[in-house]
C-alpha cells in the first residue's frame, strides 16, 4: 500500500473544548488508484487531507492513530522531512485557486519557485521547465501566460495553473480538496478531465475530496463516504453509488440531482410528504421585453444583457440557466429593480418598472411584489441582526408592522420556512447553512410577494440541505401561488423546479422552452454542452419511478 | 466567585455575560479594564479623596523626597505631587475623550459618506485627509492652537482635528468592502433608503474595528495633549496637568529631586498603556461574532 491511514484521530481545541473533527477512520491506498472522499460539510475530509500532510491550523493535532506513506511515519515525521515530501512526494490542490495563488507574482515564477524548491530546475532551464508545465495542462500559448498573474487568467485557468504547480515536480499523490468547487459547469468538466488524464499518464495515485458524489463516482475508482469525522462506507465506485449500504449514503444518492428525479425524490424516502398540487396560469404577470443593459467599461462599453425578452405567467416557475458572466446576475437585478436598465421594458401587471428608476423604487407600493432570495445566505444576513430582526426589516420598513403582530409574524414566516422559533434570536454565524438560506427565503417572502427571484439559492449548499431547501421552495409555491424566477448554473436543478427553462450566453438567450424539451432534445449547442458538462454518476436502480414520469412527460 | 467554569457558554445575547467571558478569556483585557476604572474613578472621585489640595503652597516642605505623609513627594512649590497626579486624570482624560469623540463623529461620517457613494465625493475627501495627515501631527497641533488661542477647548478641537483622517480611512474602508454585500442589498429590498442603509446595516459593522481604534486613539490624544502643555501651550499652570508637571520637574531631576517629573510621567504612561491594551478587549465585546 502506497498511502495507509489507521485509526487516525484528528481534536481540535476550542473555546468549548476539544471537537473531535475526525474519529478514527482507515483508509488504503494504493499505487496508481484515485479515492474519493465524499462527505458533507463538517465531515471531516479536509481535515483528514490536512492531517495527513500536516498542515493542520493552530489548535488541531493528530490525537490517536498512525499514517504510513511508502513506509515513511507522516505522523512522527520531522517538519524537515516533511518540506521534501510536500509538493515533491504529496502534493495538493485546494479549493479556491485564486486563493492558491500569490496574487503579486507571474504564474511562471510561481512555477519556478516550486521546481527549484525541490531542486528539479536550475536557474537556467527552470524557465523552460515552467512552460513545459504550463503546456502540459493545456494552456494555450504558455510562453505569454507565463508572464501572467493570477488575477489576469479565468477561474478555470488559476485552477489549471496550481494543477500545474501541484505537478511540477512529479509527485506521486496528488490530494484534490475541492478542486472544481466554484468554477462552471463546463471549466468543471474540463478540469477534472485534465487532471484525469494527467493523474493517469504518469501512474499517479490520487485522492479527490468533494462533497458531490456524482462527480466523485464518476472520476474516482473508489469512494469512502464520511459523516462527522467517521467513515461510514468504502467501495468501488459503481457499488457505492448502484447499492449504497448506509442510510447515510443512501440519502446522500438520492439527494444528488440527476436528469431522472422529481423534487421529492430527493429527500429521503422515509421522508417524502405528498406533492402539493401547483397550478400556473396563462396570465403573463411579468413580461420582459427587449432588456439591455451597457456598462461603460475601461475598454468600451460593455454589453452585458443584448436585449432579451421572456415571459413569466402567474404561479409559473421560470429557469434562467448560464454560466458565470453569462449575464443571468445582471437581469435579476434589473429585474428586482436593485439596477436600472440600459434600455427595454419590464412590464409587471402591465405597469412598466423599468420607468421607475432603482433609486425610487424602495419606496414604491410593489417593492413588496418583487423580492429576491439571495445566493449567499452568509453575506445576505446582516451580521449584526439576530435572524428574527433579519426577518422583520422589510415587515417593519414596508409593511409598518411594531410590536405583538411583528413578532407573531416573524414566527409565522419562520414556522412556514421550518425554521425553529427557538433559533430566532441566534446572529447568522451561529446558524447552520440551511438555517440562514431558510433565514433568507423568510425575509424574501415576509411581503408575500408575487414574483421571486431565486439567485442560485442552493449553490452554497450541502446537496441534502438543497434537497429540503428545493422541496421548502416548491411547497412554499403551491401554497402563496408566486411565480419564480430560478437563476442557476446547474440545469439538474433547475428541472427540479421549473417548468420552463432559458438559457443564456453572452448576454442573449440562446435557447428557451418547456423544461423537459430543453433537457432532453437540447437545440443550441451551448445547452448540449451544459447538458454534457453535468457529472454523470453510473446509472442506478434505487427507484424507477420517477424515470416513468419523466417518459410520460415526453 | 460565580459558579460558571470557564469555558462555559455565555447566554445568547447576555451582554453582561459576554462582558465577563471576554474580561476571564483574556487576562490582558482584564488588567486593562481594571486600569481603566483606576483612570475613571481617580476622574470622578480624585478630586474629593486626595490628601492635599493640589494648588495649596507650602514653601516650608518644598522639594521633600516621597514620604509617608507626602507619597509622592513635593515640588518647588510645596504642592503634594500625589494630590496633584491624581487630581489631574479629570482634565486629561476629559480632553482626550472630548477630542476623541469628536474625531470618531467627524470621521465616522465623512468616512462613511465617502466609502458609500465614491466618486467625487469620495476623491475630493480623501485628498483633504491626505493634506491633513501630510503635516508632522504634533506640529499641526501645535499651530491649530497657537492660531486659534491658548485654551482648553482648542487642545480638544486641534487633537480632534489631527486625528479626523484615520477614522475617516477605517470607515471609508470598511463601508466601500460592504456596499456592494448582500445583507446591504437585502436592506434595500426591504425598503431601506440608502441613508438607513448605510447608518444602521453597514456602519455598525465597522464598529469592531472602530473600537479598536478609538482605544488607542485615546491614549495617542492624552499624549498629544500632555505634550501641548509641556511646550506650554493649552492648559497653564498651577492647573495640575500631567505635561505641565513632567515639564515643571524636568528643571529638578538634574538636581536630584526626579519625583517631580517621574510620577505624572508614569501615570501619563500608565495611561497610554492602558488605553493601548484596551482596544482588542473593546473589539471582542462590540463584535456579536465574538458571542459564539
Amino acid at each position: 500500500m502506497m498511502l495507509s491511514i489507521k485509526d487516525l484521530a484528528v481534536g481540535f481545541r476550542t473555546r468549548r473544548g476539544e471537537v473531535q473533527a475526525v474519529r478514527g477512520i482507515s483508509l488504503e491506498l494504493a499505487k496508481g488508484e484515485t479515492l474519493g472522499i465524499v462527505g458533507e460539510s463538517g465531515s471531516g475530509k479536509s481535515v483528514t487531507s490536512f492531517a495527513l500532510m500536516r498542515i493542520l491550523d493552530a489548535g488541531g493535532s493528530i490525537t490517536a492513530g498512525e499514517v504510513t506513506y511508502s513506509g515513511i511515519d507522516l505522523r512522527r515525521a520531522s517538519e524537515r522531512d516533511l518540506r521534501t515530501i510536500r509538493g515533491r512526494e504529496i502534493s495538493m490542490i485546494f479549493q479556491n485557486p485564486r486563493a492558491a495563488l500569490n496574487p503579486i507574482r507571474k504564474v511562471g515564477h510561481q512555477i519556478e519557485d516550486v521546481l527549484r524548491q525541490h531542486a528539479r530546475a536550475t536557474r537556467g532551464n527552470a524557465r523552460e521547465k515552467a512552460i513545459q508545465a504550463l503546456r502540459d495542462v493545456r494552456i494555450n500559448d504558455p510562453e505569454a501566460r507565463y508572464y501572467a498573474y493570477p488575477f489576469e487568467l479565468s477561474g478555470g485557468m488559476c485552477q489549471r495553473i496550481v494543477i500545474a504547480l501541484a505537478l511540477a515536480c512529479d509527485p506521486r499523490l496528488l490530494i484534490a480538496d475541492e478542486p472544481t468547487t466554484g468554477l462552471d459547469i463546463t471549466t468543471q468538466k474540463a478540469v477534472m478531465d485534465l487532471s484525469q488524464e494527467l493523474i493517469r499518464e504518469r501512474g499517479m495515485a490520487s485522492i479527490l475530496i468533494t462533497h458531490d458524489l456524482g462527480l466523485a463516482a464518476q472520476y474516482c475508482d473508489r469512494l469512502a463516504v464520511m459523516k462527522d469525522g467517521e467513515i461510514v462506507e468504502t467501495g468501488p465506485a459503481e457499488a457505492v453509488f448502484a447499492n449504497p449500504q448506509h442510510d447515510y449514503t443512501r440519502r446522500l444518492v438520492e439527494a444528488t440531482p440527476r436528469p431522472d428525479a422529481s423534487v421529492r425524490s430527493l429527500l429521503p424516502a422515509d421522508r417524502r410528504p405528498p406533492e402539493l398540487e401547483y397550478t400556473p396560469s396563462d396570465q403573463p404577470l411579468l413580461e420582459v421585453r427587449d432588456l439591455r443593459k451597457t456598462f461603460a467599461g475601461k475598454a468600451g462599453p460593455v454589453h452585458a444583457v443584448k436585449g432579451i425578452s421572456f415571459t413569466v405567467n402567474q404561479g409559473q416557475s421560470v429557469g434562467l440557466v448560464g454560466e458565470s458572466g453569462c449575464g443571468k446576475s445582471t437581469t435579476s437585478s434589473m429585474l428586482v429593480r436593485l439596477l436600472d436598465p440600459t434600455e427595454g421594458q419590464i412590464l409587471y401587471q402591465g405597469n412598466d418598472l423599468a420607468q421607475i428608476p432603482a433609486e425610487q423604487f424602495g419606496k414604491h407600493p410593489l417593492r413588496g411584489d418583487i423580492q429576491l432570495v439571495f445566493q449567499d445566505a452568509t453575506d445576505s444576513l446582516n451580521p449584526r441582526h439576530n435572524a428574527g430582526d433579519c426577518i422583520a426589516e422589510p415587515l417593519r420598513r414596508l409593511a409598518g408592522l411594531r410590536g405583538k403582530a411583528l413578532r407573531e409574524r416573524v414566527e409565522e414566516l419562520a414556522e412556514l420556512t421550518g425554521l425553529p422559533a427557538n433559533l430566532l434570536s441566534r446572529f447568522p454565524h451561529q446558524l447552520s447553512g440551511g438555517q440562514k438560506a431558510r433565514v433568507g427565503i423568510a425575509r424574501a417572502i415576509a411581503l408575500d410577494p408575487k414574483f421571486l427571484i431565486l439567485d442560485e439559492p442552493t449553490a452554497a449548499l450541502d446537496v441534502s440541505i438543497q434537497a429540503v431547501i428545493l422541496n421548502l421552495l416548491a411547497d412554499l409555491r403551491a401554497r402563496l401561488g408566486m411565480s419564480y424566477l430560478f437563476v442557476s448554473h446547474d440545469l439538474n436543478v433547475v428541472r427540479l423546479l421549473c417548468d420552463e427553462v432559458i438559457v443564456m450566453q453572452d448576454g442573449a438567450i440562446v435557447e428557451a422552452g418547456p423544461a423537459a424539451q430543453v433537457m432532453t432534445a437540447p437545440a443550441h449547442p451551448y445547452t448540449r454542452a451544459l447538458l454534457s458538462a453535468a457529472p454523470r454518476p453510473p446509472e442506478r436502480v434505487l427507484e424507477t419511478e420517477p424515470l416513468a414520469e419523466v417518459q410520460s412527460a415526453l | 466567585m460565580t459558579t460558571a467554569n470557564p469555558i462555559s457558554v455565555p447566554s445568547q445575547g447576555g451582554l453582561w455575560a459576554h462582558l465577563i467571558y471576554v474580561l476571564r478569556d483574556n487576562p490582558v483585557t482584564l488588567l486593562s479594564f481594571g486600569l481603566f476604572a483606576f483612570f475613571i474613578g481617580s476622574a470622578l472621585f480624585g478630586p474629593y479623596l486626595v490628601p492635599y489640595d493640589p494648588l495649596a503652597t507650602n514653601s516650608a516642605i518644598a522639594l521633600q523626597p516621597p514620604n509617608f505623609s507626602h507619597w509622592f513627594g513635593t515640588d518647588n512649590l510645596g504642592r503634594d505631587v500625589f494630590s496633584r497626579v491624581i487630581v489631574a486624570t479629570r482634565l486629561d482624560l476629559s480632553i482626550s475623550i472630548a477630542a476623541v469623540a469628536l474625531s470618531f463623529v467627524i470621521g465616522s461620517v465623512l468616512g462613511a459618506i465617502a466609502g458609500y457613494w465614491g466618486g467625487w465625493l469620495d476623491a475630493v475627501l480623501n485628498r483633504v485627509f491626505d493634506t491633513i495627515m501630510a503635516f508632522p501631527l504634533f506640529v499641526l497641533a501645535m499651530g491649530i492652537v497657537a492660531a486659534l488661542g491658548n485654551t482648553i477647548e482648542n487642545i480638544v478641537y486641534a487633537t480632534a482635528i489631527i486625528n479626523i483622517p484615520f477614522y475617516a480611512r477605517l470607515v471609508r474602508a470598511e463601508v466601500n468592502i460592504r456596499r456592494e454585500s448582500g445583507f446591504a442589498l437585502a436592506a434595500r429590498l426591504s425598503g431601506n433608503s440608502h441613508w438607513r442603509v448605510l447608518a444602521f446595516h453597514i456602519f455598525p459593522n465597522a464598529l469592531p474595528p472602530m473600537m479598536v481604534q478609538v482605544s488607542l486613539n485615546l491614549g495617542w490624544a492624552i499624549l498629544n495633549a500632555a505634550g501641548l502643555s509641556f511646550i506650554g501651550l493649552g492648559v497653564r499652570p498651577p492647573e495640575p496637568e500631567w505635561g505641565i508637571m513632567v515639564a515643571q520637574g524636568a528643571d529638578f531631576v538634574v538636581s536630584g529631586h526626579w519625583w517631580v517629573a517621574l510620577f505624572p510621567g508614569l501615570w501619563l504612561m500608565l495611561a497610554v498603556f492602558t488605553f493601548n491594551l484596551m482596544g482588542d478587549g473593546l473589539r471582542d465585546i462590540v463584535d456579536p461574532r465574538r458571542r459564539t
